[in-house]
């Protein structure tokens, strides 16, 4: 503390800006010729790689520490876990199958096309089995749409805990996927679709995560896909058949789904009852929590990626999302939510998919806590920290959808924090 | 647009230039000629610079045209993109001939979910006291005898008057509302490894088993398909249907504040971890010592004062000094001929993976760490807590080797009476040898 100074903002300012001045004269006025332009370089030279060297592309060895990573000590294995996403690293909406995050409860299975078999029975006039080609068969979509554990961000109920934005906000990915209407295929076995029936969906690995979606949402947006991004899933994300659920918490994706059953009540499983609900302060729980709400978060400058260029103009960039539809504007705060501007959106969003959100903005170089605060079309505004505890106290884990702030130092070093 | 004015910049130079060259010249005594020279050569250069003005008047002139072309190009992809398409897939009815119908004894291998009330249940019952048995057989490797769970494996047992705690201890007693779910997940989904491989018996013992932890029956207590579902859980009653609509939803749909929102920030809490990314991948978290008295607090005139650079403590990270098990991890490679084998084992190992751990780094789970196993003394890694028998094993001084591998995996229970392992062995005709294979990758 003693070696603080506190120089009025004034101060502080005029010192930033000569600074500022005197890294783009820098940039600006290059003292001596840059080799890398005026020395003949061996890729100009030299010839690349030829085609087929690398039948199918990884990204190039500068870019491998772009890949999820797990946080070992949060789970008793592996094979029971989760990893997170690189979100601070990437830009756009779209994510990369190799680093969307996975989250298994019995690992990831190996199944062959060949071997797939898809059942509907229960509450349907003729029981089906379908085969992977048959799935192909029937007429397809393309979505894009965002996938989020509903235990993302799980850990900062408690307070500010990892710090990494890939840690904090990664188990989320958004993919555009190719399948059926579920719809499509109740309708082929001629299942009951009155509204107080249920779809049970089940997977086909060891774990058999199974789920209950009420007849509406099963009629409405819920796709029985194989293929993501424009290839086959991957192993780690439910090859060859998964579930999509759009808006709605990722343990009900199920994944290698392998049976739809209709019922006359919700099964109760034990990701629906003891895993996926959520203790309020009273110790009561609620249950069927199933849209993940309005959310944002600044991928960059964050822990992961300090602002490195010192002040000057730079991009404050993030992601948003909503479970109930489009992302039509984001809130960015610098000094941690006491003035808010709007920031510009990459693309119209998608309903129900990550939405890319910018600010182009000048850095002073004086110390910031950043915020993002994300509305979606239904006029719902994202909640602080403090709101969410208010309403629920602290005793969950799931659905975290509070403002994240980071505290960015002189350096643009970023840090998780909580503020008042 | 925005470019245009800086192109004229040169052109009006050039003139001010030839101008004042003009003036300084005409000034001084020189000869008639000379300033007729001269004169010439103002004009010319006159002429150059109303060339250049009218070059960068046309140049600017072209910008401009394309800069209004691509706005048109982007205003009629605007107008493109508003055009109707069809995006809707055909509807399918029941008369769609694809898809076979499915068997009775297809329905019946998988349609085994229980639902709340009991139905789905098989017939058959079970008592806590035959669980035990069965439960410390089949499931304390990971919940521990008493349910009370081991390392991150989940607590079964105990946790009542904890819900309204930060951190609710979430069991089956605590927390479960309907016994069905305890049927339905331990039939399908446990043991973990080895799922659906109980009987319907000691299913409902093993269910028994945990309600007794829980102190729910007592040990003479027959659970069966009767009783089971309306069978009346602690929590039962401790849940709502989703109510954000009317809690949540109807306070935050309002228009956000933008100015002033508040008159100060404290930052109240840091990290608490701070997070490495190794090359190698995954994470390494170390505890963040940093305090919030070191950070400004926030206000509408901005930061109360900024903190001076910190000195990052470099300490000299210790040297990793490679443990033998690591050593031996580096795989070696597979000799000529058995590397199909070696890739069979490392399927057949699979089965393994719930509970062990081998290759680099590979550290003791609910098994033991499988590195440089052959050769190796029964019951010797460290840190690991053996059951007597391989304690037993260690003191004999009895070796891993094919044969006494083989003999475990065959039948674990059989070759080494009372070993916490819960698999049942390795059924499949060379499974053994592939995986001892497989397990010789990772040293001798």
């Amino acid at each position: 503390m003693d070696e603080m100074f506190k120089p009025s903002r004034r101060a502080f300012l005029r010192g930033s800006a000569a600074m500022a001045a005197g890294s783009v004269a820098g940039a600006a006025a290059a003292q001596e010729a840059d080799p890398l332009i005026t020395e003949l370089q061996d890729w100009a030279s030299y010839t690349g790689v030829g085609v087929d060297e690398v039948p199918y592309g990884m990204p190039i060895e500068f870019e491998k520490h772009v890949v999820r990573r797990n946080v070992e000590w949060l789970t008793a294995s592996p094979i029971s876990s989760i990893n997170f996403t690189p979100i601070h690293a990437l830009d756009g909406t779209i994510t990369p199958q190799g680093c969307a995050f996975e989250r298994h409860h019995s690992g990831a299975i190996e199944m062959r096309k060949e071997d797939y078999r898809l059942m509907i029975n229960g509450l349907v006039e003729t029981p089906l089995v379908f085969t992977y080609d048959d799935i192909e068969r029937l007429p397809r979509e393309n979505h894009v749409y965002f996938c989020e554990c509903a235990a993302n961000t799980g850990m900062e109920w408690a307070g500010a805990q990892l710090n990494g934005v890939q840690f904090t906000h990664g188990m989320i990915h958004n993919m555009e996927y190719t399948g059926v209407p579920l719809r499509a295929l109740l309708k082929a076995a001629g299942a009951d679709i009155s509204p107080d029936k249920w779809v049970y969906v089940e997977g086909a690995d060891a774990s058999s995560n199974g789920r209950s979606i009420p007849m509406e949402k099963a009629l409405d947006d819920v796709l029985v896909a194989f293929k993501a991004n424009g290839e086959a899933l991957r192993m780690e994300h439910g090859y060859p058949v998964r579930l999509v659920v759009p808006g709605w918490e990722g343990n009900m994706w199920v994944k290698w789904l392998r049976r739809i059953e209709i019922t006359d009540m919700a099964v109760e499983s034990r990701e629906e009852t003891s895993k996926y609900t959520d203790v309020l302060e009273d110790g009561t729980a609620r249950k069927w929590t199933w849209v993940m709400d309005a959310k944002s978060v600044i991928t960059s400058p964050s822990p992961q990626m300090p602002i490195k260029h010192g002040p000057g103009q730079t991009v404050i960039s993030g992601l948003a999302w909503s479970g109930h539809g489009q992302i039509n504007r984001v809130d960015v705060s610098k000094d941690g939510g006491i003035s808010w501007e709007t920031a510009r959106l990459g693309k119209r969003g998608d309903t129900k998919a990550l939405t890319r959100f910018y600010l182009d903005t000048e850095w002073d170089g004086a110390p910031m806590l950043l915020q993002a605060r994300a509305m979606d079309d239904t006029g719902y505004v994202q909640p602080t920290k403090e709101q969410l505890r208010t309403e629920r106290g602290e005793n969950s884990v799931y659905h975290n959808n509070c403002i994240q702030t980071w505290y960015v130092n002189a350096e643009g070093i970023a840090e998780n924090v909580e503020v008042s | 647009m925005s470019k245009s004015p800086n192109i004229f910049i040169p052109a009006l130079g050039g003139t001010a230039l030839a101008v004042g060259l003009a003036y300084g010249v005409a000034s001084r005594d020189y000869g008639a000629d000379k300033i007729e020279l001269l004169e010439t050569r103002l004009g010319q250069v006159e002429a150059n610079a109303m060339t250049a003005t009218e070059k960068a008047k046309a140049e600017a002139a072209r910008a401009a045209e394309l800069e209004a072309r691509v706005a048109e190009m982007h205003a009629a992809a605007a107008e493109r993109s508003a055009i109707a398409v069809n995006l809707t897939a055909p509807e399918i009815d029941g008369s769609l001939a694809i898809g076979r119908p499915a068997l009775p004894e297809e329905i019946a291998a998988w349609d085994v979910d229980v639902l709340p009330d009991g139905r789905g249940l098989p017939a058959g019952s079970g008592n806590a006291f035959d669980g035990e048995e069965i439960f410390v057989d089949k499931c304390a490797a990971c919940h521990g005898d008493f349910a009370e769970g081991v390392d991150n494996w989940p607590v079964l047992a105990g946790g009542f008057d904890t819900l309204g705690d930060k951190d609710p201890v979430k069991t089956v007693g605590s927390y479960w509302p309907h016994l069905s779910t305890v049927w339905d997940y331990v039939n399908r989904s446990m043991p973990f490894g080895e799922a659906g491989t109980l009987t319907p018996d000691e299913t409902y013992a093993i269910v028994a088993y945990i309600l007794y932890s829980n102190d729910l029956i007592d040990d003479e207590f027959e659970l069966t398909r009767d009783n089971l579902g309306t069978f009346e859980m602690p929590n039962g009653g401790g849940f709502v249907i989703d109510d954000r609509p009317a809690q949540e939803y109807a306070k935050w749909r309002t228009e956000p504040c933008m100015e002033n929102c508040k008159e100060e920030v404290a930052v109240t809490m840091r990290s608490v971890f701070l997070v490495e990314t190794p090359e190698e991948g995954g994470s390494e978290s170390t505890m963040n010592h940093a305090s919030v008295e070191e950070l400004p607090t926030f206000s509408a005139a901005g930061p109360s004062f900024i903190p001076v650079a910190a000195e990052k403590p470099r300490e000299d990270a210790p040297a990793e000094t490679p443990t033998e098990e690591t050593e031996a991890a580096a795989a070696t490679e597979p000799t000529d001929g058995n590397a199909e084998l070696v890739a069979a084992g490392e399927k057949v190992f699979k089965k393994c993976k719930a509970c062990h751990q081998i290759g680099e780094g590979a550290k003791n789970r609910s098994g033991p760490q499988l590195n440089a196993l052959m050769g190796r003394t029964m019951g010797a890694v460290d840190g690991f807590e053996y059951s007597a028998a391989f304690q037993d094993a260690l003191d004999a001084g009895r070796i891993w080797d094919e044969a006494s591998l083989a003999g475990f995996l065959a039948k674990p229970k059989a070759y080494m009476k009372g070993t916490k392992m819960s698999f049942s062995g390795l059924r499949k005709d060379g499974d053994v040898e592939a995986v001892t294979e497989y397990l010789k990758t990772f040293g001798e």
